[in-house]
């Protein structure tokens, strides 16, 4: 210890104890980072058959702008790491492969079937470690919390979602969709992955419990029938103003002319 | 006076007919009665939507005191107990949690909630559209431009009275709302932020707000909105009613029936039918539906935040306003900021209310009438005034459409940001465009008029005369409905008029060129004597066969 307090006053000592403190910081963040990835990689493990199919339709059908290899073009990202679970959003909600290059990739027919959905997954899961498709227990909503789901949705989702996750605009022609009729595994592959110009949500932001009860209540909200009546489409002050302009004075409309057709 | 004799003297004879007289005795009802029910409204079904307003504002009075019953206006934190599962043990304030109790757990309460809440929006439509109907037909004239303004105060009062009760249950969406006028308010120079500590009883939302909300919707907006239509009806009854242009209706005059017993009957009729119409919206069609925002919180802004449709100008206008183009606007003068990107859109929202108050003033100083009307004018036959007019709706709508940007692009499938320049683009052009197009429209239909008059209705008759010729038969209009067609005045432009000092002011330069505007472009009502001219032609071409007209075929 003598030699420490001795070597305090060294022109070296505040060097050695910067990188010392990065040395630390920069290991406790890939601890911490290394525990979400490490969560994400355990689950379906995918055949080298289904990989190999998996290739096959990627060069036929992704390779023209995501480039032979996934490596990404000026058209289209690289795939490198983004795991199962983005290519079992983005295929399997139909919206890749992209009917044409726009502002955002639009929900379609899906294009490939649940097997070939799966082979596309293996092949680009085993370009780099990502997030994998989520487990039946995270999905399953007779377990989740919808009440704690609603405080998350409402802190996290709502803003673009808009409240009643009807879906809203952003700028430039991009948009949130709507989350009703989105599947339970859709849903949270999009948390999980951040499709399009959505953030990632990953698991030390909102845990797959968490997502689970979001899930929990944006499915309580697809049965729940509107309390109040026909929900206008959930759109708020809009939907109401326009069916009082149309609806509404109609109405009066039709019983003023009646009152005074027979007037002097 | 002498029926007081005669009052004494009367003895009714049932038991019914004595308690009348007894009250009639000391308090003189039938004197009121005989007087105001025997005072002639004319009919006309643009005339019943200041009726509609005042029956929804009674409903609304109604509903709402239903709702205080239960509403706690506290913002003091509770966690939520009811029954709407979603948001069970949520933390939130117990005037958000007794909005979800009334909703969810009061019998009836969520029916009474929507019933308040679609008569506010009836309010403010039927008060809108009854404007619009005094607009257009020229009923703010000498005498009556008092009642005008008092209309125009009674839809700021509507305003601020939908403002506030849409803020009171405290969720998401009021809040972002309350956010907005609190950054209006910071954006004022000098005092912004000491108004807002005031109004919010601290920094916002602090714990103060909804209480002081609560006790103007119900207590000062209410009072001064009651105050202001007793004055509107007051006003009413002296001027009397006016009525539009037919024959045996004069300045001097009001055509139409007595309120006693017809009309008395049917208001109270149309009064049911109003809350039958309100009562169906409100049972089918769910309004605020406040248990999807949440509880307040400042930190997010959802998707889809409006505000009620007649507040959305003044939304469309902070959204239209250009953030950083092209510069950015803010500018730090005379030791404040002055935040043009909250200021400006003020300007535009300010405009339009101002222009709104003042405008008896403007048309009777650019026309120089000063006389009285009773007599309504058909929007047509004043041309400058439906053109004034619609482009006022032009710019108004095109706020109110511009709080709802994103809607608009998303289920249209557009750019939010090319929406917000088209509606700018509106904004500017859209009045000009809409004044000039309306004034030749109604030029168009004033000479559609003449024509009718002059020359008689195409009957679709083909007839062969006696040497051949074919004509059309054209009948004639009767008297009652040319009576309307040739009953206006078309003022001519006034040039401008010298002062005392013989001099000619800039101000009257402006009057002169706003009336040449206005006036240049006229069609006059035809005159008895071109009517008779028109018909010697027609005679003198076809002797007998009467009612048609060569000129018209070609």
């Amino acid at each position: 210890m003598k030699a420490l307090s001795q070597k305090r006053r060294h022109p070296l000592a505040a060097i050695v104890l910067l990188a010392l403190a990065l040395l630390l910081t920069g290991g406790l963040y890939a601890v911490a980072t290394a525990t979400n990835e490490a969560k994400a990689e355990t689950s379906t493990t995918y055949t080298a058959t289904q990989a190999q199919e998996g290739e096959k339709l990627f060069i036929s059908n992704c390779a023209t702008c995501h480039g032979t290899n996934a490596e990404g073009t000026a058209d289209g990202p690289s795939l490198v790491g983004v795991g199962a679970a983005a290519v079992d959003f983005q295929v399997g909600t139909g919206r890749m492969p992209m009917q044409m290059q726009g502002t955002q990739a639009q929900l379609k027919p899906g294009q490939f079937n649940e097997e070939q959905t799966d082979q596309l997954a293996a092949y680009v899961s085993s370009l780099g470690a990502g997030p994998s498709v989520p487990e039946d227990e995270y999905l399953d909503v007779s377990k989740g919390d919808a009440a704690n789901g609603a405080k998350i949705f409402l802190a996290n989702c709502a803003m673009c979602h808009n409240a009643a996750g009807v879906g809203g605009a952003l700028t430039r022609g991009k948009f949130a969709p709507t989350l009703m009729g989105v599947s339970e595994k859709h849903i949270y592959e999009a948390m999980e992955t951040g499709p399009q110009n959505m953030p990632v949500f990953n698991d030390a932001n909102i845990t797959p419990e968490e997502k689970r009860d979001v899930i929990t209540y944006l499915k309580s909200q697809e049965v729940n029938n509107s309390p109040g009546g026909f929900a206008l489409g959930s759109l708020g002050p809009v939907a109401e103003g326009l069916l009082i302009w149309t609806l509404g004075l109609g109405i009066i409309l039709i019983f003023t002319v009646w009152l005074t057709s027979r007037s002097a | 006076m002498s029926h007081t004799t005669v009052e004494t003297d009367y003895q009714a004879k049932t038991s019914t007919g004595r308690i009348a007289n007894f009250v009639d005795s000391r308090v003189g009802l039938s004197g009121i009665i005989k007087e105001f029910g025997r005072k002639i409204f004319p009919d006309h079904w643009t005339f019943m939507f200041g009726e509609v307003a005042l029956y929804s504002l009674v409903i609304l009075i109604l509903s709402g005191t239903f709702l205080t019953l239960w509403f706690n206006p506290s913002m003091a934190p509770v966690a939520y107990d009811g029954s709407y599962v979603p948001m069970k043990g949520t933390e939130m304030s117990v005037a958000y949690a007794s909005t979800l109790h009334i909703s969810f757990d009061v019998r009836g309460g969520l029916l009474l909630r929507q019933i308040h809440h679609w008569a506010a929006l009836m309010f403010m439509l039927a008060l809108t559209i009854h404007m619009l109907r005094v607009f257009f037909t020229g009923a703010f004239r000498r005498p009556r431009e008092l009642n005008w303004v008092v209309g125009c105060v009674l839809f700021i009062l509507g305003i601020a009275a939908g403002f506030t009760g849409y803020s009171l249950p405290d969720d998401v969406l009021s809040g972002n709302g309350l956010r907005i006028v609190d950054g209006i308010m910071k954006a004022l120079p000098l005092v912004g932020t000491y108004l807002s500590l005031f109004f919010f009883g601290g920094e916002f939302p602090g714990e103060q707000l909804i209480g002081r909300l609560y006790s103007m919707h119900i207590m000062i907006v209410p009072a001064l909105i009651l105050l202001c239509v007793a004055i509107h009806l007051f006003m009413v009854v002296v001027h009397k009613h006016t009525q539009y242009p037919g024959p045996g209706r004069t300045e001097g005059n009001v055509v139409g029936f007595p309120v006693g017993p017809v009309y008395a009957a049917k208001a109270g009729g149309f009064f049911f039918i109003v809350f039958g119409i309100i009562a169906f919206l409100a049972s089918t069609f769910t309004i605020n539906a406040i248990w999807n925002y949440g509880p307040y919180d400042p930190s997010p802004v959802q998707a889809g935040t409006q505000p009620d449709w007649y507040v959305g100008f003044g939304d469309g206008a902070l959204r239209l306003m250009p953030g950083a183009w092209p510069w950015h606007w803010e500018f730090n003068v005379l030791g404040g900021t002055w935040v043009f990107s909250v200021l400006g859109p003020l300007i535009p929202a300010g405009l339009i209310i101002m222009a709104m108050f003042i405008w008896p003033w403007l048309e009777r100083w650019v026309t120089k009438d000063n006389r009285e009307h009773h007599i309504l004018d058909r929007p047509r036959n004043a041309p400058y005034r439906t053109g004034v007019g619609v482009a006022g709706i032009i710019a108004y709508g095109t706020l109110m459409v511009a709080a709802s940007s994103d809607l608009i692009a998303t289920h249209f499938h557009l750019s939010l940001n090319d929406v917000a320049y088209w509606l700018r683009a509106s904004l500017i052009l859209g009045p000009l465009v809409g004044f000039f197009v309306t004034q030749r429209v109604c030029l168009a239909l004033q000479r559609k008029d003449r024509e009718l008059v002059l020359h008689g209705i195409e009957s679709g008759q083909v007839v062969q005369l006696p040497h051949g010729e074919f004509i059309e038969v054209h009948k004639p209009l009767d008297e009652y409905r040319r009576y309307k067609l040739v009953n206006f005045e078309s003022p001519a432009p006034l040039a401008a008029q010298p002062n005392k000092k013989g001099k000619i002011s800039f101000a009257e330069k402006t009057r002169a060129g706003l009336s040449k505007i206005w006036f240049q472009d006229r069609v006059v009502s035809v005159t008895p004597a071109e009517l008779e001219a028109a018909h010697q032609a027609h005679d003198e071409n076809h002797g007998s066969v009467a009612a048609s007209d060569t000129k018209e075929i070609h």
